[in-house]
């Protein structure tokens, strides 16, 4: 079975951004950018299913600026088998990422596809919902655990009050959760190797996207900062004031 | 204009985050609907239908939309939204799952977490984990928002609005339903608490994690876990507060051996009073806390319980 594995190039989930002083966007300009934490996770899972003998094939799939290449070197560094990379220098919404993964799942045929819950910058979580309705299929949001057959897919899923388990017909779009593996490193010998697997780049031209306008950003602010910092000596103090200055108690 | 919200329910019973939802749906200033799917929900709508500012409450119970699998809820949702110009739900485990797939086989974008109104097609949300708040226009024929409930008060429940039985049934052959493994969970509900105690790696284990249920007793407290301590199983998923857990603004929120890192952060700096507790002066939790107490919270925290 192929699995398409989704990899956005978002910034590093170390760095802090800052925002552009005239509140136009956040200010990207020579910040470490990484793999989505979840595509990691996703990535993760496609290597496993391949090592299980479930999965025959790995492709990643990235659409974004020209640099989005190196987090598919990643992904083929850590053993993904061809990478597509549909060259977008514009930000696209969750929506018309959905419509171009839509046209490659047609191309592509998966068995499975597997994006992650969430991406850390936008904090959409979107993307794999509305592709598993583009292209009709079912979808196991959030997943933490996986269990593939032939003809269907068991996803345990992290809901509000615990844990659910569905049962997917294939194929189907997976999101991935944070606990549904931990992700390997790539290493350096694998890091050497992937140079030479092939990424298939070709412009957002090329794959007849619509966009609509709908979405429009007005403005990126910095939020109000908390006043903390105040301490207490004492577990009395503190409910000292927990009492009559908070009037919390 | 007029708004359709999709009402989340569990065991039978209304989950208090409608309530919030209908909030922001009164703040868009147009008429609100709420639709009820499910298998007997004759309860659930009749709650629904107290839920101030309502003007009708729609209901499609059948068999179909027992477990309110994200397939079938959005082709019923598809089926009859067509003459709301909003659609909104909880950005919650169910919001997420449903709300974007509705969007896209309605062909419009969807705006998550939804922090405020500026205007009926004019948003704020924070992005980047609460690092920077975006203003979105949305110019789409239906606009399709989930909710950050703990940014809307919830409405009172005065109301006595209409019920409607809609009649339509869907199928669904792409999923089902297979079983739950829900969390026994003693006190209130994590996402409406007046007070939470969240405990992260400084815990140590999940035989001492157990030592924040004595304060959280007492103070009626809902518990909830950095992501270190849920990963680490202290504590389970669905307690996991932050950017990419579950969003909280409690009146009291009592961090415990939590360092605070901004995707922690994200998920509780908007409570209206925060306590830390950990022994690293330097812990950027300080940074946010209205009481932070430096110390050992095995000290710390069986003399808070014997001070409560
Ligand atoms: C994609 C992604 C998503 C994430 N989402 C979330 C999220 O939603 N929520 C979240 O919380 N994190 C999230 N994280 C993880 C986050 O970056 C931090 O790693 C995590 O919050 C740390 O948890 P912690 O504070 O419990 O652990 P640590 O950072 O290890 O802190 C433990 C603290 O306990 C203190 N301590 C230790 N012993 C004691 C003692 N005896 N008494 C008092 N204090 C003590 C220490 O001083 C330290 O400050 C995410 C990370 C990624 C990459
Ligand atoms: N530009 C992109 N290229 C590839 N995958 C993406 C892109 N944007 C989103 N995704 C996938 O969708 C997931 C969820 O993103 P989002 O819905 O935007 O929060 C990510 O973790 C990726 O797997």
């Amino acid at each position: 079975m192929k699995v398409l594995v989704g990899v956005k190039r978002v910034i590093d989930y170390n760095v802090k951004v800052r925002v552009r002083p005239d509140h136009s966007d956040v200010d990207l300009t020579n910040t470490k950018m990484a793999m989505n934490p979840f595509c990691e996770i996703a990535v993760e899972e496609a290597l496993r299913l391949k090592e299980r003998g479930v999965a025959s094939e790995i492709v990643a799939v990235s659409i974004g600026p020209k640099a989005a290449q190196e987090q598919l070197r990643t992904a083929l560094a850590l053993g993904a088998d061809r990478a597509i990379h549909i060259e977008s220098e514009e930000r696209l919404d969750s929506l018309e990422v959905a419509q171009v993964l839509a046209r490659l799942v047609a191309e592509e045929q998966p068995g499975l596809v597997i994006l992650g819950k969430q991406a850390i910058d936008s904090d959409n979580n979107q993307t794999g919902q509305m592709l598993a309705a583009l292209t009709g299929m079912g979808q196991g949001t959030f997943a933490s655990r996986l269990e593939v057959t032939d003809e269907e897919v068991q996803v345990t899923r992290e809901v509000d009050g615990g844990l659910r388990t569905l049962a997917l017909r294939l194929p189907a779009v997976i999101t991935t959760d944070l606990r549904l593996n931990e992700p390997r490193h790539a290493r350096l010998p694998d890091i050497m190797k992937a140079k030479k697997k092939p990424i298939d780049s070709r412009g957002i031209d090329t794959v007849g996207l619509a966009a609509s306008g709908y979405l429009r950003l007005e403005r990126v602010e910095t939020p109000a900062a908390r006043q903390g910092g105040s301490k207490v000596a004492s577990v009395d103090e503190l409910v000292d004031k927990l009492k009559h200055e908070a009037k919390v108690l | 204009m007029s708004t359709l919200i999709v009402v989340e329910h569990r065991d039978g019973a209304l989950t208090a985050s409608t309530t919030h939802v209908v909030a922001a749906a009164r703040a868009l200033g147009t008429e609100v609907d709420l639709l009820v799917a499910g298998e007997g929900i004759d309860a659930v709508a009749a709650a629904a239908a107290r839920l101030d500012g309502v003007r009708a409450v729609l209901t499609a119970d059948h068999a179909v939309y027992a477990h309110q699998l994200a397939e079938p809820m959005a082709a019923l949702i598809v089926a009859c939204v067509d003459d709301y110009s909003h659609l909104l739900a909880a950005a919650s485990s169910s919001g997420k799952d449903i709300l974007p797939r509705v969007a896209a086989l309605k062909g419009v974008p969807q705006i998550s977490d939804i922090i405020a109104i500026e205007a009926p097609d004019t948003f704020k949300r924070p992005i980047y984990a609460g690092s920077a708040i975006a203003t979105l226009s949305n110019h789409a024929p239906l606009k399709v928002m989930s909710v950050r409930t703990s940014a809307f008060d919830a409405v009172a429940e005065t109301g006595s609005a209409e019920i409607r039985a809609l009649g339509i049934v869907v199928d669904n052959t792409l999923s089902t339903f297979v079983g739950d493994e829900l969390a026994t969970s003693h006190g209130p509900e994590l996402g409406s608490a007046r007070v939470i105690v969240s405990g992260g790696r400084g815990l140590g284990s999940g035989e001492n994690f157990k030592l924040l249920d004595g304060v959280a007793a007492k103070l009626g407290a809902a518990i909830g876990a950095s992501r270190a301590a849920v990963d680490a199983g202290y504590a389970a998923n669905d307690l996991q507060v932050g950017q990419t857990g579950k969003v909280v603004a409690p009146d009291l929120y009592i961090a415990v051996g939590i360092s605070g890192a901004i995707q922690h952060l994200a998920g509780m700096k908007d409570s209206k009073v925060i306590v830390a507790i950990n022994q690293d002066e330097e812990a950027p939790i300080f940074g946010v806390a209205d009481y932070g107490l430096v110390g050992d919270l095995f000290e710390v925290i069986p003399a808070l319980e014997s001070r409560l």
